[in-house]
């Protein structure tokens, strides 16, 4: 273990690419970067995987984005400039000139209409995964060519955040006329990449669009997206047969790729705005109890289990339901406070043991679903160990992704191993996973809690800042008495490619900066 | 000195004392005996292995976490700290039980299949033999993927019905078309006929006449697909589609972190490695000897 941390060490020293940041850019050439799993749909709308989205990004723009470099801070990227009405019930917006999409066609504010109606109203056929996120605009409305204006319902604190969204590619409305599920099937936008072909299984390939609106960008000739499996990742880029991938590794996979490439490795390490859950199913007996959801959770040494599970996968430290280290986080004194985030693990698990018994399940047993690859697995052993330790014994149940969604959708589980990303800290973004199932379909514990949703509302609607996080701090404590869904750990990212890889920017969530608009090749 | 015969002048019958059948088969197969002894063992680690393992197989231990062998942990830890050498212990329960009940099911089901074929005849002989020819178009190991993943998993008492399903079906239309090739003989024998003339009916001539006689090819494939089942319940584990975490099964444990770790803690793959070489060469070295045994042909 001596061995692996000094070699980690080393690869965080390898990360510092001071250096290069100051040389040119070079133009030309193709990234081959690698990418697991198929994209289910080419629709940015529709999903939510980072299959399609680090695939799709290059092809499109969005009105917003996050600044390179500076997240969470907002930019710019349709939009010129911008201005918020007082009251912060009108939002409006002026558009670059004379951007064009891939077919040649100029985009106007029709586009961002088009877009956005499809987004917050899609027509029947069509899915909308970012409609919640945009319940409060009361219209969008198109004064020029130049301008596009949202009127609010009511006040919004996240609206900022959601126009960056990476997930609202802005399409063409002439092709959203004559289909509005083209882009399930096409892609054309206007982003720095145009789409040359993707080969299922194989590849997805694009080249330089010339007439991108940021003059002189892209850098790339093009970017070449390589399908494989995890473990055949951490073969390819030891090997050089591609330069990137940008979701994560583990410490181990990190660790032998840096064995491979020597100082031609760059490794980036960050917290990640991904944290494993363990949801439980209330709608089962005898997770109907608070008692019981409360004591197994309890039961687990999350600070215990992270300072060890870190070494051996992407697991890293404990938090509530924002990334720790955000400035919207708890401090670890502030967690200490929670129930199942005490460190005497002692009292926690007497304490589990005593709620057990109180409702009659003091031997208990159930089925943990898991996904079948790592670190769910990881996070499922663990997890099974901890609760032996109060005398649940629980069964593994390893499934693949797509009935891993399947049964969590369907109800059919007792407890099962969850996880959930988002491309930004702002708490409504993150908070709606854990509202009532009525009300937020990803919050598949499928409990109905009114004043965990009235603290949503609340929170949602504060603008200020410290009042906003002292209504985080209320919601966070109210879920974890009712133990509905439970955080177990964040995972830590760690991006490792090959250095000649240049002006990638690093970040707490693999949703963003994925257009490849400032990566350039260097000579190596 | 010479010998009085008390039965003088009775007719002389040669009385040869019969040899220990265990001895005889330790003289005459020493490597099956070998094998035998290996099989021992095994079985005897599985039933006590809550009796002869020195740690819980699923404890997590962090403070030992890819501890290399030493006294405390013969085999080493794994990257969860868990006993490398109770997990071998404890798996031995796994394999041998999924090996066993899969290869019964399987040589059973593809016995009385193959031996009814050969009695029936005709169009249900060609019936059951084209269909047997389509399952054994496919290689074993594919057969039970598809069944793994068509019928899911099925956990009753800590151990998968399916699994041993998925590995007992394509067992069986190899054991049906030996045995069919043994009962064709049988059924052309004169008790068959007179069975037949007595009014008996097919059930009782197949259970009672022929299957018996079919026991010595059973017996040698019962044993022999044990060391296929097992390998097969480690080829599914190893694949993510047998055995889940964390429960010890031999497959698994060369999965998951052991190709994240075999580098760093070699011990990890070597052991389980070896006791699945181990196991089949010995259910493999049995079963041959078994063969050789009970073959009139070869005791000659």
């Amino acid at each position: 273990m001596k061995a692996l941390t000094l070699l980690s060490a080393a690869a965080v020293l390898l990360a510092l690419p001071a250096a290069a940041q100051t040389e040119t850019p070079r133009r030309g050439g193709v990234l081959n970067w690698a990418i697991a799993a198929e994209p289910p749909t080419y629709d940015c709308h529709a999903t939510g995987t980072f299959a399609v989205m680090q695939r799709v990004a290059p092809h499109y723009s969005t009105l917003m984005k996050f600044e390179p470099g500076n997240y969470p801070n907002i930019v710019g990227d349709l939009a010129e400039s911008w201005t918020v009405s007082p009251d912060s019930l009108t939002y409006t917006f002026k558009l670059r000139p004379n951007v064009k999409f891939h077919d040649g066609s100029v985009l106007t504010s029709a586009d961002l209409k088009a877009t956005y109606d499809r987004i917050i109203n899609p027509p029947d056929g069509v899915i909308s995964n970012r409609q919640s996120s945009f319940v409060k605009v009361a219209s969008v409305e198109t004064p020029d060519p130049q301008t596009v204006v949202f009127k609010m319902k009511e006040v919004d604190a996240s609206m900022m955040t959601n126009f960056a969204s990476p997930w609202n590619c802005v399409y063409s409305a002439a092709k959203l006329k004559q289909d509005p599920n083209f882009p399930a099937k096409n892609v054309m936008g206007t982003g720095p990449f145009k789409f040359v072909e993707h080969v299922a299984g194989s590849h997805w390939r694009g080249e330089r669009f010339e007439d991108y609106f940021r003059k002189g960008h892209p850098y790339l000739d093009g970017f070449r997206a390589v399908t494989m499996s995890s473990s055949a990742m951490t073969n390819a880029l030891a090997g050089r047969q591609v330069d990137a991938e940008f979701r994560g590794f583990s410490p181990t996979e990190r660790d032998r790729i840096v064995r491979a490439l020597g100082k031609d490795a760059k490794v980036q390490e960050s917290s990640w705005l991904l944290h494993m859950i363990v949801t439980f199913n209330t709608e089962k007996k005898p997770f109907d109890d608070p008692r019981v959801r409360r004591a197994l959770s309890l039961a687990i040494d999350r600070w215990g289990g992270s300072a060890s599970l870190s070494k051996i996968s992407s697991l890293g430290v404990p938090g509530g339901l924002v990334r720790p280290g955000s400035e919207w986080s708890a401090s670890p004194k502030e967690m200490e406070q929670w129930p199942g985030y005490g460190r005497d693990m002692a009292a926690n698990r007497a304490e589990a043991r005593r709620l057990l018994k109180e409702a009659g399940q003091e031997n208990l047993t159930l089925t943990l679903m898991d996904r079948n690859i790592a670190p769910y697995v990881t996070a499922g052993i663990f997890v099974i160990d901890q609760w032996r330790q109060i005398g649940v014994k629980a069964e593994h149940q390893q499934v693949e992704l797509a009935s891993w969604y399947s049964l969590q959708n369907s109800g059919q589980f007792e407890a099962f191993i969850d996880s959930f990303t988002q491309f930004s800290d702002d708490p409504s973004n993150v908070l709606y996973k854990y509202a009532s199932y009525d009300r937020s379909p990803v919050a598949v514990h499928r409990a109905t809690d009114r004043e965990l949703d009235a603290l949503f509302d609340e929170q949602a609607r504060t603008a200020d800042k410290a009042k906003r996080i002292a209504l985080v701090r209320r919601f966070e404590k109210r879920l974890f008495e009712q133990a509905y869904s439970v955080p177990l750990l964040w995972w830590q990212r760690i991006v490792v490619m090959n250095d000649r890889v240049q002006g990638w920017t690093m970040s707490p969530t693999h949703m963003i900066y994925q257009d490849l608009g400032d990566v350039w090749l260097a000579e190596k | 000195m010479t010998a009085i015969d008390q039965n003088a002048g009775a007719p002389t019958v040669a009385r040869r004392r019969q040899p220990n059948p265990v001895l005889a088969f330790i003289r005459f197969q020493p490597l099956g005996a070998a094998g035998l002894l290996v099989i021992l063992i095994m079985a005897a680690a599985a039933i006590f292995a809550d009796v002869i393992a020195p740690y819980d197989p699923e404890a997590i231990d962090f403070m030992a976490m890819l501890t290399a062998p030493s006294w405390e942990h013969p085999f080493g830890t794994d990257a969860f700290g868990r006993d490398i050498m109770t997990r071998i212990i404890y798996g031995a329960r796994t394999a041998l039980t999924i090996g066993f009940v899969s290869s019964f099911v399987g040589c059973s089901l593809g016995a009385i299949i193959g031996v009814s074929s050969a009695y029936f005849g005709g169009r249900v002989d060609l019936t059951i033999q084209r269909f047997i020819d389509i399952l054994l178009s496919y290689p074993i190991i594919v057969l039970a993927l598809v069944v793994v993943a068509v019928v899911g998993r099925q956990p009753i008492a800590g151990i998968d019905i399916n699994l041993i399903l998925a590995i007992a079906i394509p067992i069986i239309p190899r054991v049906a078309r030996v045995v069919r090739s043994a009962a064709l003989a049988i059924r052309a024998m004169p008790y068959v006929d007179a069975a037949r003339a007595g009014g008996y009916s097919d059930a009782h001539i197949i259970f009672r006449h022929l299957l018996p006689n079919v026991l010595a090819p059973y017996l040698i494939m019962l044993t022999a697909y044990v060391a296929q089942a097992i390998l097969l319940e480690a080829s599914l584990s190893f694949l993510g589609l047998g055995v889940s975490e964390p429960k010890p099964a031999w497959g698994l444990m060369l999965s998951g972190d052991s190709s994240n770790f075999y580098q760093e803690a070699p011990w990890m793959i070597i052991f389980p490695g070896v006791a699945i070489s181990l196991t089949v060469f010995a259910f493999n070295l049995f079963g041959d000897s078994l063969r050789d045994w009970l073959d009139p042909k070869f005791k000659t």
